[in-house]
């Protein structure tokens, strides 16, 4: 009548679960688990839990489920089974396997990209059972090998890249001095009191995408905007300690990143094309340092192109010729409704816009998301198999003619690439800002 | 047996009523109290306006994409639920029966009427059924507790029609039927069926995340 919730023949190699998973005891589980559900759940994962159906509505939300041929395993539902649902019944008394594959669902297989609670007919927040799973697991030690790592960086550096400060201003200087190349008078001014916008970007920019910082220079000094960045730690919007379950260490990261805008006086923060770091600072982090909103006004990058597009600030002397496909991200789109907007700078840059279904609200996932990326090559083909449908989706505006992909988020970019490649998709994937970039009238 | 039928029609309904709504201002307060105290987040962030527009689109048929995604499980739930009210609600005989008690009555549905509606909701659970059992993705998620509340909310209206319809038996019949409708409406507060009760403010806090500071929709 009722299916066993673990059924597992897969090896887990990955170190950080092994090596975590060895130096667990069942009486520290079981402390550790209550302990959580204890002081840090309550109404919410109660009432998530009590009146929870299991009618399987939500299964069709999620890209694993639909990509794996609907197996049941990876239906929200089906993950918060084995994870959630069986801790409880069992009231933490779990062993060190359970723990390891528990944690394996919870960070490789579940994106959080909240596609679920739009289809769970109660309303039932199912990314935050899972992120409550990691939570546990963060504080049990048994997390991925690479993105513990990247949660190292944050707390060793404040970025999630092991940048050094003098690392950060040298690559902006770098930059400064390239795009001086093409625009003469061009700057990339740091730490300016009192500026409007303070630009904040993620660690992998000054680490090995760059040439954005460039794109964004040449498009705030095109447009005129009184910007800055700055020279001390807080540069970096990103956080994957909200994805490992280090909720401490999340708060740390966004104190110092508002701190240091706060310092510079500036009157909003904008931030680079990256989804899951807009979750943390619009969404999540504020939420942990006690502030109901964002304490100072933050947006998108998508909702700052549309201003400057809109209000005439920048101009496009050719629009992109290639017809495009728009992928809505889940922090930008089920995070910030941002989908229309981004339409709208879109359209003003390029030919022709071919849309993708679903779209908007309802776009699949890119399966990098969530920190997923962020867990390594061990589960490159976790997140590339499990994507198969966004293969499909896309598949269906090629043929439709088209040859593009703008994905505002770095995390979609990573997973879109590694799809386009697998399934031989052969189509390009771009930023807003690398069309804007290409297509606007620039200054001399 | 006279004996047995007064008692169940007689103090048990009491104590099924005085437990039905005492659990569910017990459920409501208590849950109430802890989210307080431990996720004040939900009082922040709730806002009436979004938490209705929410619940607006998802007690309409296919207001939601998922509804329209399983048109014939949305077809079904929603005649379902509806009936589920309806029937003893609005029961010629039900209505006697207060009227005999406290002189006070209203509005009833036809005999013939209340009968179809009955046995909506009798197929509907069996369609419940056949879905667990067949739709490897409701399997999954099955427990031995899933079967029984759906057994809980059948049993009402399988022996009120019995009863109704004076099938062989139909005494015993009779004093089933009441001792099930007492333990379904004991049962909402304390089983799963306490949807009934969560199901405004589970839907409302997300409509509000969603709307108020996401700024989209869900639904």
């Amino acid at each position: 009548m009722s299916e066993p919730a673990a059924v597992t023949t897969k090896q887990i190699t990955d170190e950080g679960l092994v090596t975590g998973a060895s130096k667990l005891t069942p009486e520290k589980i079981e402390q550790v688990i209550n302990g959580v559900l204890k002081a840090e759940t309550g109404a919410r994962l109660k009432t998530y839990v009590d009146i929870c159906v299991h009618c399987g509505l939500c299964s069709e939300a999620c890209h694993f489920y639909l990509s794996h041929d609907k197996d049941p395993k990876y239906s929200p539902a089906g993950k918060v089974k084995q994870t959630i649902w069986e801790i409880l019944d069992k009231k933490g008394k779990v062993d060190a396997e359970f723990i390891k594959r528990a944690s394996e669902i919870a960070y490789t297989e579940c994106n959080v990209c909240r596609r679920c609670s739009m289809y769970c007919p109660f309303g039932i927040d199912i990314a935050y059972l899972l992120i409550t799973m990691r939570r546990i697991c963060h504080k049990l030690g048994v997390t991925p090998q690479y993105i513990q790592d990247t949660a190292h960086s944050h707390s060793a550096t404040i970025n999630q890249m092991w940048v050094k400060d003098d690392e950060w201003i040298d690559c902006l200087m770098w930059q400064e001095d390239e795009a001086r190349g093409e625009i003469p008078n061009i700057r990339i001014p740091l730490e300016k009191e009192g500026a409007e916008i303070y630009y904040s970007v993620i660690g992998p920019e000054p680490k090995f995408r760059a040439q954005l910082i460039y794109q964004a220079a040449v498009i705030m000094h095109a447009a005129g905007v009184d910007w800055t960045m700055p020279a001390t730690p807080g540069w970096d919007n990103s956080d994957m300690c909200m994805f490992t379950g280090d909720f401490e260490m999340m708060a740390r990261l966004k104190k110092i990143h508002y701190e240091s805008a706060a310092r510079l006086k500036v009157k909003r923060i904008v931030m680079g094309e990256c989804g899951h770091a807009f979750r943390s600072v619009y969404d999540v982090g504020n939420r942990a340092l006690g502030w109901k909103m964002p304490p100072i006004p933050m947006v998108h990058a998508i909702e700052f192109y549309y201003e400057l597009i809109k209000d005439g600030k920048i101009k496009i002397a050719k629009k992109y010729e290639k017809p495009v496909t728009f992928h809505d991200p889940c922090n930008t789109v089920r995070g910030r409704g941002l989908h229309e907007m981004g339409r709208y700078v879109t359209n003003a840059i390029c030919e022709k816009l071919i849309e993708m279904h679903p779209n908007r609200e309802h776009n699949y996932c890119c399966s990098a998301g969530g920190g997923v990326i962020n867990c390594g090559p061990p589960y490159k083909m976790t997140r590339v198999d499990g994507n198969r449908v966004k293969a499909e989706q896309l598949f269906a505006a090629k043929a439709r003619g088209a040859k593009t992909i703008i994905a505002p988020c770095h995390n979609c970019h990573g997973g879109l690439e590694d799809i386009v490649h697998h399934y031989g998709l052969d189509m390009d994937i771009k930023f807003l800002g690398d069309i804007i970039y290409e297509t606007m009238e620039k200054p001399e | 047996m006279h004996d047995i039928y007064n008692f169940v029609s007689g103090p048990l309904v009491w104590v099924s009523f005085i437990l039905f709504i005492g659990g569910s201002i017990y459920r409501f307060v208590s849950m109430a109290v802890l989210a307080r105290k431990k996720d004040p987040v939900v009082y922040d962030y709730m806002s009436l306006r979004y938490a209705l527009r929410s619940i607006f689109h998802w007690i309409i048929p296919f207001r939601s994409e998922n509804m329209k995604k399983h048109p014939v499980f949305t077809i079904v739930t929603f005649a379902f639920h509806i009936c589920l009210f309806a029937v003893p609600i609005f029961l010629f005989a039900h209505i006697i029966l207060i009227k005999e008690s406290w002189n006070i009555s209203w509005w009833f549905l036809s005999d013939s009427t209340a009968d179809v509606l009955t046995l909506i909701v009798i197929g509907s659970c069996v369609y419940f059924l056949v879905r667990r059992i067949v739709q490897p993705e409701v399997k999954y998620l099955t427990s031995p507790s899933d079967y029984l509340i759906l057994a809980i909310v059948a049993a009402p209206f399988i022996s009120g029609f019995w009863t109704y319809h004076q099938f062989a038996g139909h005494e015993v019949m009779g004093i089933i039927h009441i001792l099930s409708g007492e333990i379904m409406l004991v049962a909402i507060p304390f089983t799963r069926l306490s949807h009934m009760i969560f199901f405004a403010f589970t839907r409302g806090y997300m409509g509000s995340e969603f709307g108020a500071i996401r700024h989209v929709k869900d639904w």
